[in-house]
């Protein structure tokens, strides 16, 4: 299709620990990389899309431009909680898409190793006045008093919730779900940590918030990823051998979510991950059986449980026989989270959502050594973003 | 008695202690802060709602890690009541996945925060276990 737009380069550093590396520095390391991959210059650029959530020095786009190319392009910052990297390359696909530009270039960047509780890890003192404020007209901080803010906490609420409406569920399940990730990243030499561990250690580890432990939540880290999109156009103009290795984006979806009854209480990431799904697959033309990998959230390991069932991957309510069934390992007949996945490739935040689908791609490149899945042709790449945003990206193999 | 001030707005202490939702004229959509119209109808009218003070147990987790000053472990969890949501700490009750599972029944209970320097006392709340196990102590 004339208006098909593709990935034509994308990069990823290693994640884990940079202390020599600034987080302009990691963003450029992914940047070079992408336009190094797709054979192209910052000249080539006709968008710089980027977004670092944490603590950053602001400002991202325009700093990478200083270390790596300032040619007056616009440059949007993105903020979309977990999933501001999908958003990021969804703003680049928008401006290629929209025709204001044959290129563009998307960035992700997060330095968080050795960060704690990224939320509810600190608590405001009692003032010696109870006076109400806010909202909720609250005479004190609420966090652990009116339940928690914290993610291992809420994401636990979430996936007990799936467990109670469905049945099935136990902490045995969700321990299972993390051994299976941490056994994926043993073959990806970008990951965190490449380490398996068993499943007894997986329920022994430091307990977080029941029935998270430790392992089964997503790793703190640094990393970086960046894409490069380009037209139909500028893709025919380029050699053989790239448009070979692009990657078509045939669907980019991004959602949030509608008003239900308890989402005041509990944050629903269900209903927009279900819409997003929808429309992607609508979008692409496939559907959940003509995927041959997914990448899908799993900031907790109760989390991935119930989007197995959100993206459509299993029939309503069956998630965790979807699971028993062995269908998400590598060997099985959906392999999810290959590359290890948030709890152990790690969840640099703003660099997450363009990394899982550097990891479909070098799949349907061909180029995922180790760890490749066998002819794999269609791709699935999901987020959630708490607030929520969700971002969904199919990609197929190109047919050049 | 010392003069108390409830820990939330939507906490009314008389009669009896309940929750009090913003409901929606319009559409019947309840919210317990403040909001500039309804995120479902988008109405801009609302009125006091009393929300039941027992319900059912809907999830749950065991925070064990938390903020310094936050005494763990403790139980947070969603408590359907009477078809509304609440989101509180499950107290009086042993934080272990032992004791509480989903789908047990709850009910409001208020709790002591802390008294301010010119002597009023913020009362919290919490919901318990609506049968008490005679073998766990008040915590």
């Amino acid at each position: 299709m004339a208006d098909d737009v593709w990935i034509l380069g994308i990069h990823m550093t290693k994640f884990g620990k940079h202390p020599d590396k600034d987080t302009v520095d990691l963003a450029c390391e992914a940047g070079m990389g992408a336009l190094a991959d797709g054979g192209v210059t910052m000249r080539d650029m006709g968008i710089l899309a980027a977004g670092n959530l944490m603590g950053g020095p602001g400002s991202i786009g325009q700093m990478i431009q200083k270390q790596m190319g300032q040619t007056g392009i616009p440059v949007y910052n993105v903020a979309n909680a977990c999933a501001t990297g999908a958003t990021a390359l969804r703003t680049a696909i928008m401006a290629v898409k929209a025709g204001e530009c044959d290129a563009g270039l998307a960035v992700g960047v997060e330095k968080l190793a050795g960060a704690g509780l990224l939320a509810g890890g600190a608590r405001g003192k009692d003032s010696d006045e109870w006076t109400p404020r806010g909202r909720y007209g609250a005479v004190a901080p609420v966090d652990g008093r009116i339940g928690t803010e914290t993610m291992p906490g809420v994401f636990a609420q979430i996936g007990m919730e799936y467990g109670h409406k469905y049945g099935g569920v136990d902490f045995e399940l969700f321990a299972k779900i993390s051994e299976k990730n941490h056994a994926h990243s043993t073959l990806n030499p970008l990951a965190s940590y490449q380490k398996r561990f068993t499943l007894e250690e997986i329920m022994n580890d430091v307990m977080i918030a029941y029935p998270n432990t430790r392992p089964m939540c997503s790793a703190n880290c640094d990393g970086a990823a960046a894409a490069v999109v380009v037209s139909n156009a500028k893709l025919k103009s380029m050699p053989l051998a790239q448009q070979k290795r692009a990657v078509k984006i045939s669907a980019s979806v991004l959602t949030t979510d509608p008003w239900e009854e308890a989402c005041q209480i509990l944050p629903n990431v269900n209903t927009l991950t279900r819409n997003a799904a929808k429309q992607a697959y609508e979008s692409a033309g496939v559907g959940p059986d003509d995927l041959d990998l997914v990448e899908l959230h799993d900031c907790f390991a109760t989390a991935e449980l119930v989007h197995y069932d959100n993206l459509g991957l299993c029939e309503e309510g069956g998630a965790a026989d979807y699971f028993r069934s062995g269908a998400t390992w590598r060997d099985g007949r959906m392999p999810v989270n290959v590359s290890g996945g948030l709890e152990s490739k790690g969840h640099p935040i703003a660099a997450t959502g363009i990394a899982n689908i550097w990891e479909i791609c070098h799949h349907l490149r061909g180029e995922a050594g180790d760890r490749q899945i066998e002819n794999a042709r269609v791709g699935l790449a999901h987020v959630i973003g708490l607030g929520s945003a969700c971002g969904v990206h199919i990609l197929e193999r190109s047919a050049a | 008695m010392p003069q108390q001030i409830p820990l939330v707005d939507y906490l009314a202490l008389s009669p009896e202690p309940h929750l009090v939702a913003h409901e929606c004229t319009a559409c019947g959509a309840r919210y317990f802060d403040h909001r500039n119209a309804c995120a479902n109808c988008f109405a801009t009218e609302f009125r006091d709602a009393s929300v039941a003070t027992t319900g059912e147990l809907r999830a749950f987790t065991i925070v064990s890690l938390a903020a310094p000053g936050i005494p763990v472990p403790f139980v947070a969890g969603v408590i359907d009541c009477g078809g509304t949501s609440v989101r509180a700490n499950v107290v009086n009750i042993e934080p272990d996945a032992d004791h509480v599972h989903v789908g047990m029944k709850v009910r409001l209970a208020t709790q002591p925060v802390g008294v301010d320097a010119a002597g009023t006392e913020a009362i919290g709340f919490g919901f318990e276990p609506l049968e008490r196990d005679p073998g766990v102590a008040e915590r």
